[in-house]
């Protein structure tokens, strides 16, 4: 029995290591087939960090984490919130607007941005859960649909009440008493870590009370891994839908909001997008276990800071790392079902053999 | 039997991930043509003696023929001038602004004495950035400062692109049959909307009558600069609502329109932007290009980087307009050869000042 634990503890590694490698492999053999060198490409992306990338990759992995942990809270539920890009588009614009405007001061006027920035985001993301529950609607297509709504209406109202400057538009910027000041680990001029990004803290560690520990957290799993189990032991699954959404939704209005009252202090240039697409990455990568996408939010975020680094001392095109980003990816969700796979056939082949020992002995 | 489907599935990973990116680098190399491959980068082989330049291009990037490759033409000329060395950099879609001012500041810190950003999506990166490297000289192109704390080391490098559009917009309204002209603009910010400005302007005084449909590719996403798909598409839709000559201000979307002219058919124009684009399209859209509106991005990183290299860097505006040759239009083709009479005559009005040409539609 003990050899027993010792390979299932190996298997449960099993699949990891494959994906690490096949991706570590397929990039090397991109980086080949393009005419540079592999090893160039690793020892400068395994570089130690100059301290303002350091503090870059804390609060990259901050924001990111909170985007998997939005994308992770759908996933548990098998519902696909694609939907996460527009949801904190909206409610990042939502939260700038207000914030700039200065009708409260200092952390009230904070306080109130994050309320706000939920609010949207799960009202956002509720449209798709009501969709999904009174038509039927796949919240696949909804989502995608309501990404574009959301990037362009936030673009006009942009343009209509936002502030023009040279050849750019923002919301007001935030008042001084409105930034919140971060940690400066290093000089001044290497950048602070964001105060917000305790958020990534709270939503991580709420995330796992709520799946582990609370009765919601339990009819959620349960819809995910049968809805007809879920519905015979009395679980309502329109309204577990419509929770999930604007609970996914929710937590998707708070990626940015580090950064906006770290530093951007308004909503133009300086707004990061693509982080929802991201999210929804770094979900798969770490199989939507709290763990798990802190680790890959740490990869991405890692690997997306050093890539200045590889422009300024290899020939490699920085576009490389999206690549190792999407085959980790690939090879996580394809890792993972092979171990499983193989694994269900060893125990069937264990069971069996122990059936035919016990059989031989009867006879 | 197990291994083998194991063995496949490994492999099916590796190559759908393969199939993956030469469908993307296939995708980028079909939008342009002949891009430079980066051997042929002047900065992995000048080893002059000279000042080093940094360049950090906006999204999009080099090899969209057009505006970024613009400011890599004046780099080039200046690399050679001055027997200078260079670093290049490049945005992605999506990243940090963090990331912005880590390209700038790796470019200072690798002793580089002249910076272009490429782009008013730097002018906060520089604001933040300047301040701590006093020696190094900046500069941005279409650039602005943020706040009114003065930085005395950083060069705002802006352009009258309404002007030349103007122009192109008269090239545009009497070359059209239909008496239907089209736009297209990557993102529906200021900086677009003053080339449409120009454009709708310009074709009105040629032609009082002429229609004009205008579409953005991107309300304010900046990944509309670099989507030759969606250029083509907003492209079509105006050739088929009876536009007969489509102006695309998208940098590298700009390649999607010019395929939308020749998917159109014999008669229908693309007009360029930024670059003389006719000198890099394809054998196949070369028939099709009409003119381009000239933003002179090369002349501009060209003399900022002279005036630093002179010791008398550049500081606070510049514009670039018609009467300093900063903005114009091009004749290669020979499509405009017969009208050029009346644009020049535009042109000596606007430069004149007879002619005020609007910044905004």
């Amino acid at each position: 029995m003990k050899g027993l634990n010792l390979r299932s503890i190996g298997l449960s590694l099993l699949a990891p290591v494959i994906a690490i490698v096949v991706s570590v492999l397929v990039t090397s053999l991109v980086i080949a087939a393009v005419g540079s060198s592999p090893g160039d490409f690793w020892s400068a992306m395994f570089s130690n960090p100059l301290p303002r990338l350091r503090v870059n990759i804390v609060n990259q992995t901050a924001i990111i984490y909170i985007a998997a942990v939005a994308a992770a809270i759908g996933f548990r539920m098998n519902l696909f919130n694609i939907g996460l890009e527009g949801q904190y588009t909206l409610a990042s614009y939502a939260a700038a607007a207000f914030a700039g405007g200065a009708y409260l001061s200092g952390f009230a006027n904070v306080l109130v941005s994050i309320l706000i920035a939920i609010a949207v985001g799960a009202a956002w993301a509720g449209i798709a859960g009501v969709l999904k529950t009174t038509r039927g609607v796949s919240e696949v297509i909804s989502t995608i649909m309501l990404n574009s709504i959301a990037i362009f209406l936030v673009g006009y109202l942009l343009n209509r009440y936002g502030v023009h400057e040279g050849n750019s538009v923002h919301t007001t910027r935030l008042a001084d008493g409105s930034t919140l000041t971060g940690f400066t680990p290093y000089l001044p001029r290497d950048g602070q870590i964001w105060a917000l990004s305790v958020l990534a803290v709270i939503v991580g560690i709420g995330f796992w009370v709520l799946l582990n520990k609370t009765h919601f957290g339990f009819d959620l799993r349960a819809s995910g891994m049968s809805s007809t189990a879920a519905v015979a032991s009395g679980i309502n699954p329109n309204r577990m839908i419509i929770t999930a959404m604007m609970l996914s939704g929710g937590v998707a209005g708070l990626i940015w909001l580090p950064a906006l009252f770290g530093g951007a202090t308004s909503y133009g240039t300086s707004f990061q997008s693509g982080l929802g697409f991201l999210g929804i990455s770094v979900a798969l990568l770490g199989r939507n276990r709290p763990l798990g996408m802190l680790f890959g939010a740490v990869l991405f975020a890692f690997l997306n800071s050093q890539s200045n680094t590889l422009t300024f001392s290899t020939d490699i095109s920085p576009s490389i790392v999206q690549i190792t980003e999407g085959v980790a990816v690939l090879a996580v969700v394809v890792a993972f079902e092979v171990v499983r796979r193989w694994r269900a056939r060893l125990e069937q082949r264990v069971v069996g053999r122990e059936h035919a020992v016990a059989t031989e002995v009867t006879a | 039997m197990r291994r083998l489907t194991k063995l496949s599935a490994v492999t099916a990973v590796a190559a759908l991930a393969l199939a993956g990116c030469g469908g993307s680098s296939g995708g980028s190399d079909g939008g342009s043509g002949n891009k430079p491959s980066a051997s042929k980068d002047i900065c992995k082989t000048a080893k002059g003696s000279g000042p080093k330049i940094g360049l950090a291009y906006d999204v999009g990037g080099r090899g969209d023929q057009s505006f970024n490759d613009s400011a890599y033409a004046g780099l080039a000329k200046a690399v050679k001038a001055f027997k200078a060395t260079c670093v290049e950099g490049e945005a992605t879609d999506g990243e940090a602004e963090s990331a912005r001012e880590d390209r700038l500041r790796q470019m200072a810190d690798g002793g580089a004495t002249a910076v272009v950003g490429v782009g008013f999506a730097y002018s906060d990166a520089v604001n933040a950035v300047a301040p701590d490297y006093p020696k190094v000289n900046f500069a941005i192109v279409d650039g602005f400062d943020p706040d009114t704390k003065a930085n005395a080391n950083v060069a705002y490098l802006t352009f009258a692109a309404n002007e030349g559009s103007y122009l192109v917009g008269v090239a545009a309204a009497e070359k059209s049959k239909s008496g239907q002209i089209g736009f297209v603009g990557g993102v529906h910010n200021d900086l677009i909307k003053g080339f449409e400005a120009g454009y709708t302007a310009g074709a009105k005084a040629a032609k009082p009558s002429i229609k004009v449909d205008v579409a953005y590719i991107q309300e304010s996403d900046l990944k509309g600069f670099a989507d030759p798909a969606g250029g083509k598409a907003a492209a079509t839709g105006e050739f088929d609502k009876g536009a007969d000559v489509v102006y695309a201000a998208a940098g590298a979307s700009g390649s999607g329109a010019f395929d939308a002219a020749v998917a159109a058919g014999a008669g229908k124009w693309a007009i360029g932007v930024d670059s003389d684009q006719y000198l890099t399209a394809t054998a196949a859209q070369k028939p099709h290009i009409l003119t381009s509106a000239l933003k002179r991005v090369d002349t501009a990183t060209y003399d900022f980087i002279k005036s630093v290299n002179d010791g008398k860097p550049a500081t606070s505006y510049t514009t670039y307009n018609l009467k300093n040759d900063g903005v114009g239009y091009s004749t290669s083709g020979g499509f405009v050869d017969d009208i050029k009479s009346d644009i020049d005559g535009y042109k000596a009005k606007i430069i004149s000042g007879d002619i005020t040409v609007p910044t905004k539609p």
